[in-house]
């Protein structure tokens, strides 16, 4: 055990702390979006999600996703954490208990389905949801994140640049998203614009528990507390900035005023974009992503997505998947081998091959994801019905999902 | 002068006040209030012990017409409330002795409109 270091296993179990507790803020930040009706019922499938996918991730999710496998998913030789004891495993990470490693994962395994559900807030059965969320976890998150993290994994050995999960986390998340909205169809109502939100406060809570959370997402994903930890803590921060104030920008230009939903989406637009790219660029890079990725999120919510017509409610499409693919796509332009050594150089710095190899692991998930999750759905419709009845959507999921209520009128 | 008091769902609303100005009536007055009809309302649960009749939200609408804005009023408040199943809710019409408007002091029917 001479190999562990002590700061470094502090550094990744702290951060795994912080990445756990992105999913409530997540939970804050899509329940303050819904109507009042249906703000227990956010909150309760992001908390469940917690439940279920901590369960699945030490009994066997972890070995799908990083066991010894082929190219695409890992054996089951790690069933339960056989194996997986507190020596460090050189492969992933040389200088914590293998098991810490363990657990920073289990915190993404989590919070990536989750994502998802702002999609289809508002009208999907819970009973449905549960069953839906084990699912995804095994058959779309495990193989993607086998295929890009993994030793051996195929996306992993073109040499596409992921640091903390663009592809396997927000691309993946956000295409599943895309697909789901579209399989539910609109919630009852809905005409092309936002429903009404009932608690902004909410959302901004659940924006800043996003950012502080996504310091241990990403200068984590370092797995080490030193230099390159320090660089992806000081982009991430930066290209948080540079979003949250370009998003502001872009709605004082085009609606007259800016908003505090504006600019908690931009941060988090931020966030996505810098994932990617967070242990490869330098400060310059990262405030171009940051300004960027705003003009494309910013776009793809206020103008592809009323022009399409599909209801992705809380607009996980157009913040995690073009946010992510931009990202991933900038990881290719502005990496630099200056801020990581075992990186690669971007476009920007003479290689332009790596924009390339980064459009490919892109594209992958993009196909393998949106397939396997609309077949998902499609099974999922056809023998236990997935979106609730007319009635139960009207009254809300809150009372007729969990007879419960948020908020009373009279005492 | 009459004034016009519905009980509608709050899921209705929208539907309800698209059809009030489609008839030009403009001028209404939404609340929220809890009740409920002959389904005795719903029941909740808290940490295991269930709490049965809970009351539901609904919206009450109170518009204040002329006479001949009573029929039209009606119709676009059925038209746009009734799904045909229980807790559609109900409108009561009562006469409106007075109405006077606070800026101008204007009384009675040019008051209203």
């Amino acid at each position: 055990m001479d190999m562990i270091n002590t700061g470094d296993t502090a550094w990744v179990l702290a951060s795994s702390a912080l990445v756990l507790i992105m999913t409530p803020g997540l939970a804050f930040f899509y329940g303050g979006m819904v109507r009042r009706k249906n703000v227990l019922s956010i909150l309760m499938q992001c908390f469940i999600v917690i439940c279920l996918v901590s369960l699945q991730w030490v009994l066997f999710g972890y070995s799908l996703a990083f066991g010894p496998g082929n190219a695409f998913i890992g054996g089951l030789q790690w069933f339960a954490l056989k194996g997986v004891g507190f020596e460090p495993n050189p492969d992933y990470a040389a200088t914590i208990p293998h098991q810490a490693f363990m657990i920073f994962q289990a915190m993404f395994a989590i919070i990536t389905p989750a994502l998802i559900l702002g999609a289809f807030a508002e009208r999907m059965k819970f009973s449905a949801f549960c069953i839906f969320i084990l699912l995804w976890a095994t058959f779309v998150y495990d193989p993607i994140c086998h295929m890009v993290w993994a030793v051996g994994g195929f996306v992993r050995s073109m040499g596409a640049l992921d640091f903390a999960g663009g592809t396997v986390v927000h691309i993946n998340a956000g295409i599943a998203a895309l697909a789901t909205a579209l399989a539910i169809g609109k919630r009852t109502g809905y005409q092309n614009k936002s429903m009404p939100m009932h608690n902004m406060p909410f959302v901004v809570l659940g924006a800043a528990l996003l950012w502080f959370g996504w310091f241990g997402f990403n200068a984590g994903s370092a797995l080490a507390a030193g230099a390159l930890a320090t660089s992806a803590f000081v982009v991430t921060n930066t290209a948080t900035a540079a979003a949250g104030l370009s998003w502001a920008l872009l709605e004082w230009r085009f609606n007259g005023k800016p908003t505090m939903l504006g600019v908690a989406s931009g941060a988090v637009a931020g966030l996505v974009a810098i994932t990617p790219a967070s242990g490869f660029v330098d400060v310059i890079g990262s405030i171009f992503i940051g300004l960027l990725v705003s003009v494309f999120s910013y776009f793809a919510v206020a103008v592809l997505k009323p022009k399409l017509g599909y209801d992705d409610s809380l607009d996980v499409f157009g913040v995690h998947c073009i946010g992510g693919a931009w990202g991933a796509l900038a990881t290719g332009l502005w990496a630099t081998k200056t801020i990581n050594s075992a990186g690669a150089d971007g476009l920007l710095f003479g290689n332009p091959a790596q924009l390339f190899i980064q459009l490919k692991a892109v594209l992958v998930t993009l196909v393998y994801s949106f397939v396997v999750t609309f077949i998902i759905y499609k099974v999922l419709d056809a023998t236990i019905g997935v979106r609730v009845s007319q009635e139960d959507e009207a009254v809300g999921l809150d009372l007729t999902q969990h007879h419960e209520r948020a908020y009373t009128i009279l005492e | 002068m009459k004034l016009i008091i519905a009980i509608i769902q709050p899921h209705r609303l929208e539907e309800v006040k698209k059809a009030l100005y489609d008839a030009e009536i403009n001028l209404i007055t939404v609340s929220e209030v809890l009740g409920h009809g002959r389904q005795k309302g719903v029941d909740e649960f808290y940490r295991g012990s269930k709490e049965t009749g809970n009351l539901l939200r609904k919206i009450r609408l109170e518009i204040a017409v002329n006479e001949n804005f009573v029929e039209p009023t009606v119709k676009a408040i059925i038209k746009g409330a009734r799904t045909g199943k229980i807790g559609d809710g109900k409108i009561f019409i009562v006469d409106l002795p007075r109405c006077i408007r606070i800026r101008t002091g204007d009384e009675g029917s040019q008051a209203i409109g």
